[in-house]
């Protein structure tokens, strides 16, 4: 079988942002690397279950839709994540479906009505060299493949042995006006007012546009500190909701910086962290225990 | 030592001082705990992020278990120099801070040993720990959006060098064309933990 890894995905258009994603980056914390991957990691999973791709295939993950790519060779696709509306060839097809796509095809993505990231898998996955044991971009760090753009030819793994034992995967609708949150205070919660604590609980906040990979920065009700000082730089985890001094939190994302110096004062449990990854600006947000 | 929850995906471990955080991180790498899929040291703390279904508890009682052996971890060992053209935006907030004149701040970085304590912030962000504590200083108070790749530093108890342009709120000293971050070189990283460092006035161009 030589010659045959000739398939692709040839990029037509990116939309406002478009990167390379697998499950991370692990075991490199030690020199500063961080995790990144894909930030809904629920959605990712879901695209390489539907291809029988092994789970860290990387997919390409899209904000806000925009996608197109023309199929090079005949590739095996799935979209997951926010539910953007999908046409190959011009004629409509189905999100969170197998999608067989002929030599020459286009698959072009609109933009979702809710949600914000969407998910292609390829069957074989997105084959871009690894950097330091991953195909994730770390948009902070500067680091992993190249954020695709027009022209770029994206080439596709071999496929896996196993066939795809499913068409189609009945999901939740991702994404919606507001996203519940639910936390675990701390590490540092003991460096707010109890106000401040009862303030993240109940107040209403809202994700602003200045959101990205890193994080979501919330506008709302300011969290007053319980002490003054500065606290020694520490690891951080994603869902980490870091206040920096002017009180407005930060809700960190895959491409979070490895350590912070600014108190965490709740963290989001990992299983709402899709869904936080899921919140475009304008979504409210509200975090309970 | 005292551990803080992370929800579900880390658990903080708080400890005295950056010794033992030393200690600890060493005495982690011999004994891998199960459940912790990467570890973090920072100055005062370790934070162990854990594989999805891990019991913090059972981690936390894990680390209590362990072994600490002060001076355990002497790191790779070897020296490097690093030359600064020391002309930073910062310099004469750093003086009036430290007491010290212009000459007398640069004098005292070169001076110093400096030993990479751990990384973090950015991939081959060194934080660098000295012998010469006149040179302790806060961050600013408001951060740089951007401060150019090779910046040299102060902020608290360290010195670093900005692996590459980004944002920062650490004391501007000047600038180095060491390559701090590469990743056609193994390791990647220039200043990894356990490296001592010298830094000298470059020539002037």
């Amino acid at each position: 079988m030589s010659g045959v890894r000739t398939r692709a995905l040839e990029v037509l258009a990116a939309g406002p942002m478009t990167t390379v994603q697998d499950t991370g980056r692990f075991g490199h914390a030690g020199l500063g690397v961080g995790r990144s991957g894909a930030a809904d990691a629920a959605s990712h999973a879901l695209a390489n279950r539907l291809l029988a791709n092994p789970r860290d295939a990387a997919t390409l993950e899209t904000t806000l839709g925009g996608l197109r790519v023309r199929a090079r060779g005949p590739v095996t696709v799935a979209v997951t994540g926010a539910e953007a509306p999908l046409r190959v060839d011009g004629r409509g097809a189905a999100a969170n479906t197998v999608l067989h796509l002929p030599d020459g095809a286009e698959l072009a993505m609109g933009v979702p009505e809710r949600g914000l990231r969407s998910y292609l898998g390829v069957r074989g996955g997105v084959d871009v060299p690894p950097v330091l044991g991953s195909r994730s971009t770390d948009v902070l760090a500067g680091l992993g493949p190249d954020l695709p753009v027009p022209g770029a030819l994206l080439p596709v793994g071999p496929a896996p042995a196993a066939p795809p034992n499913t068409d189609h995967a009945p999901t939740a609708p991702v994404g919606g006006p507001e996203a519940v949150l639910r936390v675990v205070l701390g590490p540092r919660d003991d460096w707010f007012t109890e106000r401040a604590v009862d303030t993240l609980l109940s107040g209403r906040y809202e994700v602003t546009p200045r959101s990205d990979r890193v994080g979501a920065r919330l506008s709302g009700p300011v969290l007053e500190r319980a002490r003054t000082g500065e606290l020694p730089s520490e690891g951080m985890v994603a869902g980490s909701v870091q206040v920096p001094p002017g009180g407005e939190p930060v809700l960190f994302l895959a491409d979070h910086p490895v350590t912070g110096g600014y108190p965490v004062v709740a963290v989001v449990c990992s299983e709402d962290l899709p869904g936080a990854a899921q919140a475009r600006p304008g979504t409210r947000v509200r975090f309970t225990l | 030592m005292r551990f803080l929850r992370c929800a579900d995906t880390g658990v903080l471990v708080e400890v005295a001082d950056l010794a033992e955080v030393i200690a600890l991180r060493a005495a982690l790498e011999a004994n891998p705990v199960p459940g912790v899929a990467d570890v973090v040291p920072a100055a005062r703390t370790l934070l162990l992020r854990v594989e999805p279904g891990t019991d913090p508890d059972a981690v936390a009682e894990a680390v209590t278990g362990l072994p600490l052996e002060p001076g355990a971890d002497q790191g790779p060992g070897e020296t490097v120099t690093i030359p600064v053209s020391y002309d930073g935006e910062d310099l004469d907030d750093v003086a009036e801070l430290t007491g010290l004149t212009r000459r007398g701040v640069v004098e005292a970085h070169t001076g110093a040993v400096w030993t990479v304590a751990f990384c973090g912030f950015a991939p081959g962000f060194g934080y660098m720990v000295g012998d010469d504590p006149r040179l302790h200083v806060p961050r600013r108070g408001e951060a740089r959006t951007r401060v150019p790749a090779g910046s040299v530093a102060l902020a608290g108890e360290f010195t670093g060098v900005y692996p590459r342009s980004s944002p920062g709120g650490w004391q501007l000293l000047g600038r180095t064309d060491a390559r701090i971050w590469d990743l056609d070189r193994e390791p990647p990283g220039l200043l990894r933990p356990g490296v001592r460092v010298r830094f000298t006035e470059a020539e002037a161009s």
